[in-house]
């Protein structure tokens, strides 16, 4: 596991630039261009289970979902913040990416700190010192539950649809 | 206790009589807008599209314009599948490459009126609260979401209120006011809020809260809204037909803060390169070398903004070692430059038109920067390697005051150059 740590207003140009918006949009597509920005040692090197810890607003600018899609793809287990943009977060939610609001685990975090994350607990632990966070209201944990947004509203048609007598 | 504009909105589109702050509702938005981005929208979502089909053929409002003219097969065959989709499903309010770009469109043509809600897959989705809606920016993934089940959720959000004074001084334009209010507020200063403009907004043009509303994002905020008055009244009935109702905060409505602004004490400003909110006054960048200059975008490509840049360069030339690129935000905007001379003007001063649509300003294409070059641009971004290049750097002014510079080639206070 390793930790990917960042200043505050990291914006969605750094997460993945818009030049790439309408070309790439798959998950094979995306990763190469994660980060490029910011820290071009990102895509080929961050693994499934990586942490990645910032400031201030992460993720705000553009409507661009790439990097919730990419760093979910990726396997980043959580993104812990001091506070998110709005449309970064919601796009997370919607990709099953999870968040974590939480800006005193941010400040005591040392580089070479081992984070441990346990979102049904609702704990953080950075180095030898446990952090908690308020877990998300219901009607979020359901689409982050189904897999993600779309994957909850397929299942909701499906069962419309065969109330409808439709499929 | 009264009610904020959002609780309001919020409350009438989820079907209740009142709603709580930070409460979860599930709405019906009016219209959902998407853009060039649409293709990559509906591939996530093809089965169920044949499935079950679109949940309301009035709800999107889709407009190809931002990588227009097509720069490669790739954006070519997305504008094409978008086209595909549009006759298939029988959607109603499409506007393909050419017409504008999407915020200029969506209120010209009509689609955004008081009290609706509107979301978009766009962050500056928000511009629409200059007409009195509550708009807000989603992602791509929501936005395939809503058009299969015309629903979503959204949290209601605390309210700042901003409150406006007096008058702006020309040049001294709506843009430099809201570069000075990100400038106060911060980055993230707004984040997740709702704000509303109160005061003497009747000073303002519409154009002049379209700038102001679409910038709001940029202070973190989840949408951005004037009152409807006269202004709104006389501007809408030239277009719409349709009745609608405004609705508006209650006087004692919750506050989690307010501030206030002058407008006579506003003053030209520019945002450093690469933050909207790194906001100083003219005259500590001024002499600043310009490698480019650009006027247009959803911010400031308006009719109003081309002819204040018209009045600067009349009879004046772009600098030798300078280019000027013009953007009309639309066709509509582009034919009433071209009939009342403000085109003939730019060309003559040596600007670059391009077509309407987003152009430079998402470095997709027309107009990137190389590495080391500096552009003064009236758009609302200036991250770095917003326009296409990494090792370029963007600073954010008013037209007047891009017009101005790029007369001398070096930042320049309009003040220096109009009575
Ligand atoms: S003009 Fe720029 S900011 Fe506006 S919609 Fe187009 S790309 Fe986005």
């Amino acid at each position: 596991m390793r930790v990917w740590k960042y200043g505050d207003d990291v914006n969605t140009d750094m997460l993945f630039p818009g030049k790439y918006t309408y070309t790439c949009s798959t998950p094979d597509e995306i990763i190469p261009h994660l980060l490029e920005d910011l820290d071009p040692e990102f895509a080929t090197k961050a693994r499934p289970g990586d942490v990645i810890m910032a400031g201030e607003n992460f993720g705000c600018g553009s409507s661009r979902e790439q990097p919730t899609v990419g760093l979910k793809a990726i396997g980043i287990e959580a993104v812990i913040a001091k506070s998110f943009a709005r449309i970064f977060y919601r796009s997370a939610i919607n990709q099953g990416l999870i968040l974590i609001e939480c800006p005193r685990a941010v400040d005591a975090y040392r580089e070479g700190d081992t984070v441990e994350v346990d979102p049904e607990r609702g704990i953080i632990t950075v180095g030898s010192q446990e952090f908690k966070f308020p877990k998300l209201p219901p009607e979020i944990l359901a689409i982050r539950d189904a897999g993600g947004l779309l994957e909850r509203v397929r299942a909701r048609l499906k069962e419309r649809g065969r109330i409808d007598g439709k499929s | 206790m009264g009610q904020t504009f959002a609780q309001k909105v919020l409350a009438n589109k989820s079907g209740q009589e009142t709603v709580e702050i930070g409460e979860i509702v599930t709405v019906r938005p009016d219209h959902l807008l998407t853009h060039d981005n649409t293709a990559a929208i509906i591939a996530k979502i093809e089965d169920e599209l044949t499935t079950y089909g679109i949940a309301d053929r009035e709800l999107p409002v889709i407009v190809i314009d931002h990588v227009v003219p097509a720069s490669n097969e790739k954006t070519a065959s997305n504008h094409k599948r978008i086209r595909e989709f549009v006759k298939q499903h029988g959607i109603v309010n499409f506007y393909d490459a050419g017409e504008g770009i999407c915020h200029q469109v969506v209120v010209a043509k009509g689609h955004a009126l008081p009290g609706m809600l509107i979301v978009g897959s766009d962050s500056h989705t928000c511009t629409y609260g200059a007409v009195g809606a509550f708009a807000t920016g989603i992602d791509r993934t929501e936005a395939a979401s809503i058009m299969l089940t015309g629903e979503t959720w959204l949290k209601v959000p605390h309210s700042i209120k901003i409150s406006l004074r007096g008058h702006l001084t020309p040049p001294v334009s709506a843009k430099d006011l809201i570069l000075q209010i990100i400038g106060d507020v911060g980055a993230s200063g707004a984040n997740y809020l709702s704000v509303e403009f109160h005061g003497d907004v009747a000073n303002l043009s519409i154009e002049d809260r379209l700038t102001i509303a679409n910038m709001g994002v940029e202070m973190g905020a989840k949408n951005t809204v004037f009152p409807v008055d006269d202004v709104t009244r006389s501007f809408l009935s030239r277009m719409v037909k349709k009745d609608w109702q405004s609705i508006w905060a209650d006087e004692d409505a919750p506050y989690l803060k307010s501030l206030d602004y002058d407008l006579s004490r506003i003053e030209p400003v520019v945002a450093l390169p690469h933050r909207v909110d790194n906001v100083v006054r003219i005259s500590e960048v001024e002499r600043t070398p310009i490698d480019q200059f650009l006027i247009g975008t959803c911010t400031n490509g308006r009719l109003s903004d081309l002819q204040v840049a018209a009045n600067v360069l009349k009879g004046k030339h772009v600098n030798k070692w300078s280019r000027l690129l013009v953007l009309p935000a639309s066709r509509d905007i582009m034919l009433a430059a071209a009939a009342d001379g403000t085109l003939e003007t730019l060309i003559e001063a040596g600007a670059t038109i391009l077509p309407p649509g987003c152009g430079p300003c998402l470095g997709a294409h027309q107009g990137v920067l190389a590495p080391g070059e500096r552009c003064l641009s009236t758009a609302n971004r200036n991250f770095k390697g917003r326009m296409g290049c990494r090792d370029a750097e963007i600073y954010l002014a008013s037209p007047a005051t891009v017009a101005a510079s790029a007369i001398s080639g070096v930042i320049t206070d309009p003040r220096q150059v109009m009575e």
